[in-house]
């Protein structure tokens, strides 16, 4: 018998190379599965929309034939719909097409109906009517810097989107590109990479075109912001002015994941893949690492992970709740799903065999998924 | 014209469409019609550039229309267009 309708339970939602399943639990440690939805087609993002008392799951869609599209549901699920135009569409005088949808970001509270995207090619959208139409962020569409931005493995895209609670500082990340930041709302853009290395580049410290992998802010100290790096784990505490490695204590520096804890300062997690040219677990074994002291030292988590893993874990495949204490979710590039109700101390499975996990969102919602 | 049956609730739930001609259109203008009439099902075929997708072929009398005159290929009335996905993922 399914949960009650007025019964608070966690969805966390799972998206994967071919369709997206959704996961439920009340407790964050048994878990019931449903899906897949959207059989067949990539789900690279997902945003999950709790404000003003209701729950929007908005995904990033994308066929290999029939292109890439945003869908949205109001019933967790249970049905699903585009705006016939479609939310994101590039404008014609830009002569660019939207290959791919990475970054899905509700704005706060304080904001209901904003929800920010990233997008491939390297684009910032901003929607003010829930996630059903974006408009192009011209100020960094039009970057003097645009040209000169390249393209990672997995394709350009702006990937992280960070909007600061005064709605005027605004920071994102690109592979390859780097972190710029906005401090009128995203009118205008600088970048801001300074300390951070792009080893791979004749110079090692230009002002741009870093690759960076993702970037997420303390949700306690104002002006903090964490980064994993292509190689590199940093910390700025002056908005991205400069950045300084805390990678010091981490089996290794190079990985896809940052997380930030909902509501304390100094908490982070990462999952270190061991290099470059060789993106497994370092050993072959899982964990996930947390710093309680923005970086400074770093504790080990594998209680529950598998004992042996040879999948990487992608940047998006890995999020936080805002519960307390906080949830801990990722899945890997084998499929493997795993959540963990306290913080990472302890890890329980999802689900497992699954497609390639390419992005997971938790949220506390009322009700719960039925089956697809 | 024959859509593949996945694109069908897309176009009412018909993988037939007919579109009204008193001569020859080109396939650009038949893509401009349905895709007024089904706009989800236009943003299936073409991106926005007017582009026809990758992996989207489109065949007039059996012939893609890449190796034709693309989007300006002439399309007779009584003509068939028929498109199908290309053999592509993993």
């Amino acid at each position: 018998m399914g949960a009650m309708a007025s019964e608070e339970n966690f969805v966390l939602a799972i998206g994967t190379k071919k369709g997206l399943w959704l996961a439920t639990s009340p407790d964050r440690r048994s878990w019931s599965l449903s899906g897949p939805h959207f059989l067949m087609s990539e789900i690279p993002s997902i945003g999950i929309d709790t404000r003003d008392g209701k729950t929007r799951i908005l995904v990033g869609v994308r066929s290999e034939h029939w292109g890439p599209t945003v869908f949205h549901s109001d019933d967790l699920g249970a049905s699903w719909n585009e705006p016939e135009q479609g939310a994101i569409r590039f404008p014609e005088d830009t002569g660019a097409a939207l290959e791919r949808v990475w970054q899905i970001y509700p704005d706060a509270e304080s904001r209901p109906g904003v929800v920010w995207a990233g997008c491939e090619p390297i684009s910032v959208w901003k929607s003010t009517d829930g996630g059903e139409h974006f408009e192009l962020n011209r100020g960094l569409w039009d970057h003097p810097h645009r040209s000169e931005w390249g393209s990672g493995y997995g394709g350009a895209a702006a990937h992280s989107i960070v909007v600061h609670p005064d709605g005027e500082r605004v920071h994102v990340a690109m592979s390859t590109g780097g972190v710029y930041r906005s401090k009128d709302g995203g009118q205008s853009w600088d970048a801001r990479n300074k300390g951070i290395s792009a080893y791979f580049n004749p110079d090692p410290y230009p002002e741009f075109g870093q690759c960076v992998h993702k970037i997420a802010a303390d949700s306690a100290v104002d002006g903090r912001l964490y980064a994993q790096n292509h190689h590199g784990v940093y910390r700025t505490d002056d908005d991205a002015e400069t950045w300084e490695s805390i990678a010091e204590g981490l089996p290794a520096d190079f990985g896809f994941v940052m997380l930030t804890h909902p509501h304390r300062a100094g908490t982070a997690w990462v999952i270190p893949l061991k290099a470059d040219g060789e993106r497994i677990p370092p050993e072959g074994k899982l964990a996930v690492h947390r710093t309680d002291d923005a970086g400074v030292t770093w504790k080990r988590l594998d209680e529950g992970l598998p004992g042996s893993e040879f999948n990487a874990v992608l940047r998006d495949a890995a999020c936080v709740d805002t519960a307390e204490p906080a949830g801990v979710y990722f899945g890997t590039r084998g499929g493997s799903v795993y959540a963990s109700a306290d913080e990472g101390e302890h890890f329980t499975e999802v689900a497992s065999h699954l497609p390639d996990v390419l992005c997971v969102r938790a949220a506390q919602v009322v009700g719960a998924p039925v089956p697809a | 014209m024959l859509l593949p049956s996945v694109l069908a609730p897309l176009a009412g739930g018909r993988s037939g469409l007919e579109v009204a001609a008193d001569g020859p259109l080109p396939v650009g203008r038949l893509l401009d019609e349905l895709a007024g009439n089904y706009p989800a099902l236009g943003r299936r075929l073409r991106d926005e550039t007017g582009s026809v997708r990758r992996f989207v072929n489109v065949y007039v009398s059996g012939v893609e229309i890449r190796r034709l005159q693309g989007l300006g290929t002439e399309v007779s009335p009584g003509q068939e267009v028929l498109i199908i996905q290309s053999v592509a993922g993993g």
